[in-house]
């Protein structure tokens, strides 16, 4: 008989037991954590080898969300593209029409040309969108660790912003409102003083978050010194946007490689120190406020015009000379059947995406269709590190640290 | 800014550049597959160029010219913010089998996912990558889907509904 | 009036307790997720309908939302959950995905959830407004008190055979 020993009850510095105290031996146990899971982001399966709590090895297989953005959009025009693209980061869906509508234009070389009012606009939803994004990566992260209310109260602020970006595009998510060359519609009359009426109910939002959870103890807990990554390992991965910047390399795409009028304004760009989750917690949380500021200033600088360039090979004819000139029909036609004619060649335009640098490469043969689009995904290379972050760590830290990449899974498989 | 960045690289590369061409301000250097991995770890490590940032690696199927295949590595350089593209161009061996390039798995941890994707989807193999297996679509499938010659719509599902399931 | 008056009505009330007491598990893959996510949230609110709680084990569940686009990958996974929920289980198809596969029809995805799992109700939409999903959601609710549901038909067949088989099943002129 093995003789007693004597054990303390009550909370135990878990350094204060010694290897040999240990009277249970573990030994590796391979766990499945499903392609299906209540983490809310995304749909990633993590094969996990298990000793007690710890993971000793992991194998992320994502995948399970391939809708092959890149073949259908080589079946298709490259309007038509628009509405795939709404689908790739799909809670920040106005950043993803913006960055390939400006792709497509640099390949036709009219970047420059595109009006003003319609560059603001395009500034204007798609901080919006970022708002959306964190406030959902918020919410859902907060609410993983069981946090259940501030679920609610980011949600809650999330309908506001969803019921105007309605009232503008016609879809609360999937918008499809940036066209090559311009925007769908114009603001409605509205928009700004409804929009700036929100400022004070989301930073009461935010501040109801951030005053609940930054000095709760189990929040922080969970999420300080989890998830680690070094900056050089990051740099690596091949990582851009909050996540980089938790890490406390200040890369942002709008002030690097300015693109519309994001020079216009006076933001901040913050940046953590650590890399752990609590630092890509906050640094989401002041990019929100921070894109309240730019909202701001472009609210007081946005001029009147139009929103559409004027250039017949590229714009849609006002529906007027559609239905009564032979010429608009025609021309209406042409452009929808074959797509917008774009030279031959091959870019690859960059903007700051809700999780990172949003990068499209497009490859045109001169027909209407692209010949190759392919979109880098800040999530997919996001994600590449998931196994090195959560190795030799408990399992109950897979989850703060999952929710904080934020991987979409619209984005990660494409 | 990119224009230093590529006239230094070509300096540098020497004898492997095919080409190079700039458009719209993006700078291209196309060379040969085999020299992909080298002329990667020079841009990499020269002080002046400095590309230690890997943005996005990808591949490029133009059927029914040779080469075959473009294998496409976007660079930029957080030192100087310098971009660049590099191409290598990679033949599709006579024999039917898998085209191969080099793999930048040693340069880059991103290379990785990156690679896994392209062996994935265009049947190009690296060489020198530690796990190359499918990352996208799943084992039992058969094909290289994004290549040019596989039709969009070819199903080839795992589960189906019995039918006797009323 | 016969044993039939009581056990129809005593069918009736446990559906009735059945159809305002579902435990949804939502199968999440895409966008949908978003508008599922805003469905239960407090403007659009699914508590109403007694679907408020979602179980996140497929033993402890009787609804299934398939919410978002299935692909080819995930089809052995969506079957396999469906056969590990206990008897009786309804479906919903929740956007356009998941109903017929929406505007993906490429190698990789399956052109809609129904060619693995049966579906009761299909809620077209991309994504569905909340208002479209409360829709769907109460047509379940009648399926579900009519004794309409796919696996309550098949059910109420397989009684109706055995009974036959064993001689004791009148049918009425």
């Amino acid at each position: 008989m093995a003789e007693t020993k004597k054990m303390t009850l009550g909370i135990q510095d878990v350094a204060d037991l010694e290897a040999d105290d240990d009277p249970m031996p573990t030994e590796p146990m391979t766990l499945n954590m499903g392609p299906s899971h209540p983490a809310m982001h995304g749909t990633v399966r993590v094969i996990l080898t298990v000793e007690g709590e710890t993971v000793k090895d992991a194998d992320v297989q994502v995948g399970y969300l391939h809708r092959c953005f890149e073949k259908e959009s080589e079946h298709a025009t490259y309007t038509q593209v628009f509405p795939y693209t709404d689908r790739l980061n799909y809670v920040s869906p106005m950043l993803n029409n913006v960055g390939y509508a400006l792709a497509v234009e640099k390949l036709l070389g009219i970047v420059e040309k595109i009006p003003e009012r319609a560059q603001y606009i395009r500034v204007i939803v798609g901080e919006l969108s970022r708002i959306a994004d964190h406030l959902t990566c918020m919410s859902a992260g907060a609410m993983e660790l069981g946090a259940m209310t501030i679920y609610f109260w980011g949600i809650k602020a999330r309908e506001w912003i969803w019921e105007l970006l309605e009232e503008l595009s016609g879809a609360r998510m999937t918008h499809s409102y940036v066209r090559v060359g311009g925007l769908a519609y114009d603001l409605t009359p509205d928009f700004i003083p409804k929009v700036r009426a929100l400022f004070p109910k989301i930073n009461t939002v935010l501040k109801d978050i951030e005053d609940s959870l930054y000095e709760n103890r189990i929040f922080r807990d969970r999420m300080d010194g989890t998830g680690l990554i070094s900056q050089e390992r990051a740099l690596s991965y091949g990582w851009t946007g909050p996540a980089l910047r938790s890490t406390g390399i200040d890369y942002d795409v709008r002030k690097a490689h300015p693109y519309l009028v994001y020079d216009r304004f006076d933001f901040d760009v913050p940046v953590g120190s650590k890399g752990d989750n609590f630092d890509r917690y906050i640094v989401r949380m002041e990019e929100a406020r921070q894109s309240i500021r730019i909202l701001e200033q472009a609210f007081d600088q946005i001029p009147e015009g139009p929103v559409c360039l004027d250039d017949p090979r590229i714009i849609l004819p006002p529906k007027p000379a559609v239905y009564n000139t032979i010429e608009g029909m025609i021309s209406h036609f042409k452009i929808i059947v074959d797509g917008v004619k774009v030279p031959p060649g091959e870019i690859y335009s960059f903007t700051e995406g809700g999780n990172g640098e949003l990068g499209f490469y497009i490859v045109s043969d001169g027909t209407g269709r692209p010949y190759k689009c392919r979109v880098r995904g800040p999530c997919f290379i996001i994600t590449s590190a998931l196994q090195e972050m959560i190795v030799n760590r408990p399992i109950a830290d897979i989850v703060p640290t999952f929710d904080m990449m934020n991987m979409i899974g619209g984005e990660c498989d494409r | 800014m990119s224009v230093e960045a590529l006239n230094r690289a070509k300096e540098l590369l020497g004898a492997a550049v095919v080409s190079t061409h700039s458009y719209r301000g993006d700078d291209t250097i196309v060379v040969d597959a085999p020299d992909a991995a080298k002329a990667l770890k020079t841009l990499r490590d020269d002080p002046e160029v400095a590309m230690n940032f890997l943005s996005d690696l990808t591949a490029v199927d133009y059927f029914g010219r040779e080469p075959r295949f473009e294998v496409v590595y976007h660079l930029r350089s957080f030192k100087t913010g310098a971009r660049l593209r590099l191409k290598a161009t990679v033949a599709e061996p006579e024999d039917g089998s898998n085209p191969t390039c080099p793999s930048a798995v040693e340069l880059w941890a991103s290379a990785n996912w990156f690679e896994r994707e392209i062996w994935d989807l265009y049947g190009i193999k690296f060489t020198g990558h530690p796990d190359l297996r499918r990352i996208l679509m799943y084992e039992e499938f058969v094909g290289h889907p994004l290549r040019k010659d596989y039709p969009k719509e070819k199903r080839q599902p795992l589960v189906r509904r019995p039918p006797d399931e009323v | 009036m016969g044993l039939e008056f009581y056990t129809t009505r005593l069918a009736d009330a446990v559906n009735w307790a059945r159809k305002y007491s579902l435990f949804q598990y939502p199968f999440v893959t895409a966008c949908c997720g978003m508008e599922f996510m805003a469905v239960w949230a407090p403007k659009y609110d699914v508590a109403r309908f007694g679907a408020e709680f979602p179980r996140f084990s497929p033993r402890q569940a009787d609804l299934l939302i398939v919410v978002g686009t299935i692909t080819e990958r995930q089809g052995p996974v969506l079957r396999r959950i469906y056969e590990q929920m206990c008897e009786p289980k309804w479906t919903v198809a929740f956007g356009v995905c998941a109903s017929t596969g929406g505007f993906y029809q490429n190698y990789s995805t399956m052109p809609g959830a129904d060619q693995c799992i049966p579906i009761d109700v299909y809620i077209p939409g991309c994504p569905p407004r909340p208002e479209q999903v409360l829709d769907g959601l109460m047509m379940l609710q009648d399926k579900i008190q009519e004794k309409r549901g796919f696996v309550q038909v098949r059910e109420r067949r397989e009684h109706d055979e055995l009974l036959k088989a064993k001689g004791k099943l009148k049918v009425l002129p």
